[in-house]
């Protein structure tokens, strides 16, 4: 017995002075402390959550979900569901319009159930809203009565139309996003070349993001390199004036540079009192899509510089120094020695910029004219003019994509927990 | 500072925040801001609010439906009048979006006329009642002149051989592509039967290919007499009111050409759920008297939409030496070669050629 | 400035004074767009360039007519002479005095919620303990993130389905959720250089977790919490695309009514405006540093 002794002495847990096991004590401590971290958390999770994750959700539910079309015309979305989309539609689903038509007619909806099918084939609005108008005439056999009243009803892509746009989850919006049609029979077909644009639209928004981003990054190496050099009390001022920029309104700075760039504006003033220029042939240096690079990497150069910095003034001097009395040239020691350990800052700023520029709206609406404009300016044009919300959410999901990808190998590579701000 | 002293305060902000600082507005009406919205205030606003006592909220917006959509979705209408172009009136009435207006409530002329005889075909409908014909129109700075001679047609806006310089176009297919054709030499009884085509669409943009690299875009009625006061171009088509203000208010060196001149309507409508609906149609009739409209008149040159109206249009508010009838886009000068906006061809095919206009933009 | 040491070579002295006028050049390019606005919010004539007048220092060409316009902008009365009424007036209708009381109470309103709910979750997340931390903070942070655009447009549909658009509180609400990242960050920021041993030394001379929370945690952070409040003051301060979506003309503030100063009613009142907003950013970067500083000295750590 002297064995099995030993080993409950060995079992016996040692406790807590109130008796517990310190064991089980330890994992209600943590225990505890951990749903106070959570608690913690929580209140601002549930109002993030709330406010901005859910509403982002629900727009891109509406990228693959519109209904306008099946909610107000119950009976033709019933018919046209059992139609397999090429043979000529039957007298039931003539009957179904007519019934549709005439409550849509008494409802007000006519409107919103043109508006969703010309979205789809332009050109056909009048068609339903003035049908609509006389629809009260209409008398079986429908077909005819229907056909007498507007020719069109007669023609089939206006039946292919009614029938995708009452499948109201829909790929249908993704497709015109990218610059393609989903149709009844061909499933995906392109855009005819003249209605392309997203897809460019796309590119030019990388196109302007990279050369913003790479714009930022020559400006703001040497400042941030001369700011970390410096003695603190120099750097101090010079910061400032990367900071007041940064802390400065958004649109002053905007305002400001169409008060630069214009024709008539400092920069051309200047270059023709020179004599650069002309008079008459003053630069185009707004309204285009210099205007939107000028302006974005004003903007956005503080959050290059900044990052920088916060690597660069952890890299100590001596580095440096050792490289040069090791016999290397300035040139090399700075390549080879200084530059790499920038390349967490580099990374960072970049990214940021990048992730920034994308998503760009207010500078390129007000300076950017016609070729500086990015896919947000078309997202908000959806959204606020021609009102089709779905394409809108089905680009803004696009957009979406991308910058989450980017902000996951921020995090990756940087992590999120590093980001510093002046 | 606690936590809870801390909840506390934001508790107190809170509350702070929700019970508001929401004034109490009598009326919120809503229009295109500029000189437009001023001559409004001065002609409608300000004896509305002397013969009610109520106030009135002046809010400035750049056209579309889209605010109205989102206010009567929602269920929470802040705006009581807005004044919209015809377009928008009937498809914002065809969605249901506004409220119907009885033309019983409308005044008659001071001769009796009733109403409905009194204002100009085509100006009243279910849900909107006109204020105004308006008209688009291109302006250039005669002191920018410089060795060309004035332009006169539309065709010479679209000349940028004889007629080197910027141009200012508003971006938006609708006007420009009516504009090209006419300068492409569609007679106005034409265009829209050639827009109708796909060759015509396509000839449209041909013509506004060959002036692309000369164009700045404008969006807003106030941005084309600044683009031309600052030398930002050398013609800029415009609405024809901005441009007389800016010549005759202001002082600026502007002419206007009126060939190929477009007209169409600004009506006011109310929309659906309006909390002071009784108040909006008050205001209405109000405004859309013949007295009021032809005070506008004298404020900024849009025409009244009421016959008795146009016969008592007087002089510029700021020089009484100025006749204003003869600066009306109805005026017989102006009006001989002049093309009605023909709203059922846009409301069909806005969506369809805004798309290609942004494409070719974009090219 | 520093001394170049005296084993400087020729080529490489060139290069230094290059380099200096290099980064002169690009400060300018910083510094320059914000200083042009002030000259210009002086010009007698409503245009947006330098007139010949102002270029030869004519008093003529300067005038302080923007200035007053802010005031006048949409008054029933403006023309009266100066009175109790006329400032009433101004207060009451002053298209740009609404604008301005709207951005401050938003502003505030924004900033009290953002920064009692993200110096909590800093608090929360700073915590080893704390589940899921990476998800959970990179979820927190994505507000600074994801598209204005993006986020306004879903906002604008949510909120309006449950009727918190076109108010303050959905206005408030969205400018607290887009400053909560700066909260985040930047109290996390103090937190990290924060010595976990004085709370334990604080638990161990008997203070429970509030009172150590109150009397030594929370004066440390407390420039970290002042500094992202700040932060999010300020985001909500410049923010114009949720409020172009969200706001009824009700809730206009500053970057909205300039937005549309700039879009549809151009006048040089804009830069006046601008001009007030420069100084506004120059007070606010003040306090910022004084912060700084402030926090430096207590955590012990003096400037190199």
């Amino acid at each position: 017995m002297a064995i099995t002794d030993v080993n409950s002495s060995a079992e016996m847990p040692i406790t807590a002075a109130d008796g517990t096991p310190l064991k089980k004590k330890l994992a209600q401590a943590l225990f505890r402390s951990r749903v106070r971290a959570v608690g913690l958390v929580l209140p601002l999770f549930a109002f993030v959550m709330a406010s901005f994750v859910i509403p982002i959700l629900a727009l891109m539910w509406q990228g693959v979900y519109n209904d306008t079309f099946a909610s107000y015309t119950p009976n033709l979305t019933q018919q046209l569901a059992k139609w397999d989309g090429v043979s000529t539609p039957s007298e039931e689903m003539f009957a179904a319009l007519v019934t549709d038509l005439k409550t849509a007619r008494e409802d007000k909806t006519i409107g919103r159930i043109a508006t969703r099918v010309n979205q789809e084939l332009p050109g056909t609005r009048s068609l339903f809203t003035s049908s609509a108008r006389k629809v009260k005439k209409a008398a079986p056999p429908y077909a005819e009565s229907m056909m007498k009243i507007d020719k069109d009803w007669g023609n089939l892509e206006v039946w292919q139309a009614m029938k995708l746009t009452s499948q109201s989850l829909t790929p249908g919006f993704y497709a015109t996003a990218l610059d393609s049609k989903y149709t009844v029979d061909q499933g995906f077909v392109s855009q005819v070349e003249n209605r392309q644009i997203y897809v460019k639209l796309f590119w030019r928004t990388l196109l302007i993001s990279g050369t913003v981003m790479l714009l930022c990054l020559l400006l703001g190496y040497p400042v941030a390199y001369l700011l970390a050099t410096l003695p603190l009390r120099y750097s101090n001022l010079l910061m400032i004036m990367v900071l007041l920029p940064f802390w400065t309104s958004l649109l002053v700075r905007t305002t400001a540079w169409i008060a630069i760039l214009q024709s008539q504006g400092v920069v051309n003033d200047l270059l023709v009192w020179i004599g650069i220029t002309g008079d008459e042939s003053r630069f185009s240096l707004i309204y285009n899509m210099t205007g939107t690079i000028v302006a974005m990497t004003h903007i956005l150069l503080p959050f290059m510089i900044l990052p920088l910095y916060s690597v660069m003034k952890t890299i100590p001097p001596s580095y440096m120094r050792a490289a040069r009395s090791l016999g290397a040239t300035p040139t090399r020691a700075f390549l080879k020695v200084y530059m790499p350990q920038t390349i967490p800052g580099v990374g960072a700023g970049g990214l940021l910029v990048f992730i920034l520029a994308i998503g760009y709206y207010i500078t390129p609406a007000l300076v950017g004219g016609q070729d500086g404009q990015l896919i947000s300016n078309m997202i908000a044009y959806h959204m606020q003019k021609s009102l089709n919300w779905s394409l809108a959410a089905a680009l803004g999901g696009i957009l979406l994509a991308g910058v989450l990808l980017l902000y996951w190998a921020y995090d990756r590579i940087i992590g999120i927990d590093n980001m510093k701000l002046g | 500072m606690s936590r809870f002293t801390k909840g506390l305060f934001a508790v107190a902000g809170m509350s702070l925040c929700v019970s508001g600082t929401a004034l109490a507005n009598d009326l919120t009406i809503v229009s295109w801001g500029g000189a437009y919205t001023k001559s409004q205030i001065e002609a409608y606003h300000k004896p509305w609010m002397a013969k009610t006592g109520k106030s009135i909220v002046s809010e400035d917006y750049g056209g579309g439906i889209a605010e109205i959509k989102a206010q009567v979705e929602s269920g929470n209408v802040t705006w009581d009048v807005v004044d919209v172009e015809l377009s928008d009136a009937i498809r914002a009435c065809d969605e249901g979006l506004l409220e119907t207006i009885d033309h019983g409530i409308l005044p008659a002329a001071p001769d009796g006329t009733p109403a409905t005889e009194d204002f100009l075909p085509g100006t009243l409908h279910e849900c909107a009642v006109a204020s105004i014909v308006w008209s688009s129109v291109y302006a250039y700075d005669s002191s920018k002149l410089r060795n060309w001679n004035a332009p006169k047609t539309m065709a010479d806006f679209f000349d940028t051989k004889s007629f080197p310089g910027k141009r200012g176009l508003r971006k938006s297919p609708k006007v420009t592509l009516e504009f090209a054709l006419i300068a492409d030499g569609v007679p106005v009884g034409q265009v829209y039967d050639v827009l109708s085509t796909e060759e015509g669409v396509a000839r449209a943009f041909a013509k506004l290919d060959t002036i692309k690299g000369d164009v700045v875009w404008w969006e807003a009625g106030a941005q084309p007499p600044q683009l031309l006061a600052d030398g930002e171009v050398v013609m800029s088509t415009a609405w024809s009111g901005r441009v007389f203000n800016a010549k005759n208010g202001e002082g600026q060196p502007f002419e206007m050409v009126w060939d190929g001149q477009i007209y169409d309507l600004d009506l006011w409508v109310i929309p659906k759920g309006s909390k002071n609906k009784d108040a909006a149609l008050d205001f209405v009739a109000f405004s859309t008297a013949t007295e009021q409209l032809a005070a506008q008149a004298s404020w900024i040159s849009y025409g009244p939409a009421r016959a008795s109206s146009v016969a008592r249009i007087g002089t510029y508010h700021a020089d009484e030496s100025i006749q204003m009838a003869q600066h009306m886009p109805t005026a017989p000068a102006n009006f001989a070669n002049a093309l009605q906006n023909d709203f059922e061809f846009w409301a069909d095919n806005q969506d369809q050629l805004n798309e290609r206009f942004n494409a070719w933009l974009a090219q | 400035m520093a001394k170049l040491p005296p084993y400087t070579s020729t080529g490489e002295y060139i290069w230094h004074y290059t380099y200096r006028f290099i980064c002169g050049l690009i400060f300018l390019f910083l510094i320059l767009p914000i200083l042009i606005v002030l000259p210009l919010s002086f010009n007698v004539e409503p245009y947006f360039s330098f007139t010949p007048g102002m270029l030869s220092f004519d008093p003529a060409a300067f005038s302080l007519r923007w200035y007053e316009d802010i005031l006048r902008n949409g008054m029933a009365a403006p023309d009266e002479p100066l009175s109790w009424a006329w400032f009433s007036d101004t207060w009451n209708n002053g298209q740009w005095m609404r604008a301005i009381r709207n951005s401050f109470f938003i502003g505030i309103c924004a900033t009290l919620l953002s920064t009692a709910l993200g110096t909590l979750a800093a608090i929360g997340l700073s915590r080893s303990e704390m589940p899921y931390r990476r998800m959970v903070m990179s979820i927190l942070i994505s507000p600074m993130i994801v598209p204005l655009v993006i986020t306004a447009a879903g906002m604008f549909f949510f909120y309006s389905r449950i009727q918190l658009s076109q108010t303050y509180l959905g206005v408030i609400m969205a400018h607290a959720v887009l400053g909560t990242p700066f909260v985040i960050i930047t109290v996390t920021a103090t937190l990290v250089g924060f010595d976990k041993s004085l709370v334990r030394a604080a638990n161990s001379l008997g203070a429970g977790p509030i009172t150590t929370f109150r009397r030594v945690q929370m004066p440390l952070i407390i420039p970290g919490v002042v500094s992202g409040g700040l932060f999010a003051f300020i985001t909500s301060f410049d923010e114009v695309v949720a409020v172009l979506f969200l706001a009824s003309p009700e809730q206009r503030t500053i970057p909205r009514q300039m937005w549309s100063g700039i879009r549809e009613q151009i006048s040089p009142t804009i830069l006046a405006v601008a001009t007030l907003l420069v100084i506004l950013s120059i007070i606010l970067l003040t306090v910022l540093e004084l912060l700084r500083r402030r926090s430096e000295r207590l955590r012990g750590i003096t400037p190199s």
